[in-house]
């Protein structure tokens, strides 16, 4: 038991791992496969609920890997924020392997889905966890070589069109993400985030740490498909299946904010009106060019994609207005979105199911042969789009709350506006997809060929979950107030990292 | 020394930049060599220049010589260069199926998924 103890922390980059290579090792049974992704995830689903639980209680978990003491040898660290991401990972992977029971067709698991799909969960888990800021480099590369491979599995010309896209930028941000190590290995001696983050209190030289917080800013707002560096994300998450979009959807840009989440408070909190200032007209612009994106769009997933675009806005925004109320409700509205937009996505693929077409011209009809899939459609949508109950509402009011106390004017008005665009958007869905009659000449274009029976679970559970978060959002909101005041206050942080003796030792050696 | 290597290091971004915005998917992964060759070149320099003086802890003392290179940085470097390979690998390969699918060397051939 205290083995299992010692190792929670590892174990939700552990248990991907190992359900990836022993998928491997199935390489033929596909059925041995396809049970190894449901159980593989509902483990990593249970684990990390766990690991949530003693996060709470004990504050920090921190794990010195191979036995190195941090600074020196790399550190698995757990607060609130890191647990809330990985239990995010577990449900967003639990039900897209569910449903991948049936989206997923036979050639592509021939192609190795299952694996790289695992791969995928480690990466984003290890990203999550990781209190070293090279390892974090190495995970985010594991992540993007598993989406590389997913994103152009099947191999059609949409889909490597969209990857030379998708990988070109991504690359891009990698090297743009390995300088700033660089330079601010150069400039602090350690890559240890504590103990940088202690250590950049003592450089004289704040202009340069600043141009490397620019670089740090750059390359992950890459990652996050922030404004005006987003052009990778809507050429290119409509392409692969749809199990596939609605994890990038989830996961993948959700990791680019975390990481502007975890820097941007931990290691570069010393000029915060000037980085902090931009980042708030990066997320006004992201909120407003990704709806107003949305609503040029007349394709189901791309209109999505916009809106992944604009609900990154809003996080950013919770995060540059950097007050404890600010910070809670963009943790509050990743754990919101994340879940809303997977699903969404989910939704989208269940309709091309139904009805062979993505285009909203060529869909119709839905609610009058499917109206339970339209009650399902209208739980995320609204939510999306911020109306209460439900989970979105709550989410943008902690942020505009935040942005009234700060006087932030115009930041709310943006926010305020883009949500009834938001609204806008979904309810264009809603009457093209659900409402109109279906177009004249075109029919059904074909049954699906295979049960749908595993699409809906997944696509159920997530909104019950967006209900849930809504009435019942009490625990939620005190997880991401936790966690607020975690990332607010980094002393908490890099004491539980390098332990007190050595912060009284660098202490010592000051004086 | 560090003059000449923060020359070389710009030179090479800026090779790399002007690569990547030719029209050719070729000279695309070629610009993308070269910006991973310039930031392993940076985590290098940035590091500190040491010449002639190997980390290495001689016989009867505890620490290595005061003014010895850096180990870390080399390690991060060849950890760099290994990712960097295994994607740059995958790189190739995508472009080349990306020309049989398209049937074309052109980024202008590829704006079906743009918006």
């Amino acid at each position: 038991m205290s083995a299992y103890m010692d190792a929670l922390i590892a174990l939700p980059i552990i248990i991907p791992l190992l359900a990836g290579a022993l998928s491997l090792v199935f390489w033929r049974s596909h059925a041995a496969q396809r049970l190894l992704g449901v159980l593989g995830t509902l483990l990593l689903l249970i684990v990390s609920v766990h690991l949530l639980l003693e996060t709470w209680e004990q504050d920090h978990l921190v794990m010195h890997m191979g036995g190195w003491h941090a600074p020196f040898g790399i550190v698995l660290v757990s607060d609130m924020l890191a647990a809330i991401m990985v239990i995010l990972t577990g449900i967003i992977g639990f039900a897209t392997a569910v449903y991948s029971l049936s989206d997923i067709g036979e050639r592509h698991e021939r192609f190795g889905y299952y694996p790289l799909f695992h791969l995928l969960l480690a990466g984003v888990n290890g990203a999550f966890l990781t209190g070293d800021i090279f390892n974090l480099y190495v995970w985010f590369e594991v992540m993007l070589v598993a989406s590389f491979a997913l994103l152009i599995l099947g191999g059609e010309r949409a889909q490597m069109e969209g990857a030379i896209k998708y990988v070109t930028l991504n690359l891009v941000s990698s090297m743009l993400f390995l300088t700033a190590i660089g330079l601010l290995y150069g400039l602090t001696g350690t890559l240890n985030m504590a103990d940088i983050a202690v250590r950049l209190g003592e450089v004289e030289d704040t202009g340069l740490v600043t141009v490397i917080a620019m670089l740090f800013m750059v390359s992950f707002g890459i990652k996050a498909a922030a404004f005006p560096l987003f052009f990778w994300l809507p050429a290119s998450y409509h392409t692969p299946k749809v199990a596939v979009s609605a994890l990038f959807a989830g996961m993948l840009t959700k990791v680019g904010v975390y990481a502007l989440f975890r820097v941007f408070t931990l290691i570069f909190d010393q000029d915060v009106d000037y980085t902090h200032e931009i980042l708030l007209w990066i997320a006004m612009l992201t909120m407003l060019t990704g709806v107003l994106g949305a609503a040029a769009q007349f394709e189901f997933r791309r209109i999505l994609s916009f809106h992944i675009i604009s609900q990154i806005g809003y996080m950013i925004l919770g995060l540059a207005l950097f007050t404890p109320l600010a910070i809670l409700g963009g943790v509050f509205y990743i754990l919101h979105h994340i879940i809303v937009k997977a699903n969404l996505f989910l939704i989208s693929g269940l309709t091309y199911q139904l009805k062979g077409s993505h285009e909203l011209k060529e869909l119709g009809g839905l609610y009058r042969s499917h109206p339970m899939l339209g009650l399902l459609f209208m739980v995320p949508a609204l939510s999306l789009a911020g109306l209460p109950p439900l989970s979105g509402f709550f989410a943008k009011f902690i942020i505009i709350r935040a942005g009234i106390e700060v006087e932030a004017w115009l930041a709310v008005a943006v926010a305020l506006v883009v949500g009834l665009l938001t609204l806008y958007s979904m309810v264009k869905i809603w009457n093209e997809v659900f409402w109109k009659a279906q177009p004249a000449g075109i029919g059904p274009a074909r049954s699906p060929g295979r049960s749908l029976f595993w699409m809906w679970p997944p696509i159920i559970g997530l909104a019950l979950t967006t209900v849930a978060i809504g009435l019942y959002g009490q625990p939620v909101f005190e997880m991401a107030e936790r966690s607020a005041e975690q990332l607010l206050d980094t002393s908490r942080y890099i004491e539980a990292v390098l332990g007190a003796d050595y912060i009284e030792s660098l202490q010592e050696m000051r004086r | 020394m560090e003059i000449v290597m923060a020359f070389v290091i710009g030179f090479l971004y800026a090779a790399a930049l002007y690569m990547m915005l030719r029209r050719s998917i070729v000279k695309l992964v070629i610009g993308l060599v070269l910006l991973s060759n310039a930031a392993n070149l940076v985590i290098f320099t940035a590091a500190g220049l040491v010449r002639g003086a190997p980390p290495l802890i001689y016989p009867g003392e505890l620490l290595p010589p005061s003014a010895s290179a850096d180990p870390l940085a080399q390690a991060l470097i060849l950890t760099a260069i290994v990712i960097g390979f295994g994607v740059l690998a995958f790189a190739v390969v995508l472009i080349h199926r990306a020309y049989e699918v398209v049937g074309a060397d052109d980024m202008d051939q590829m704006k079906d998924t743009d918006t």
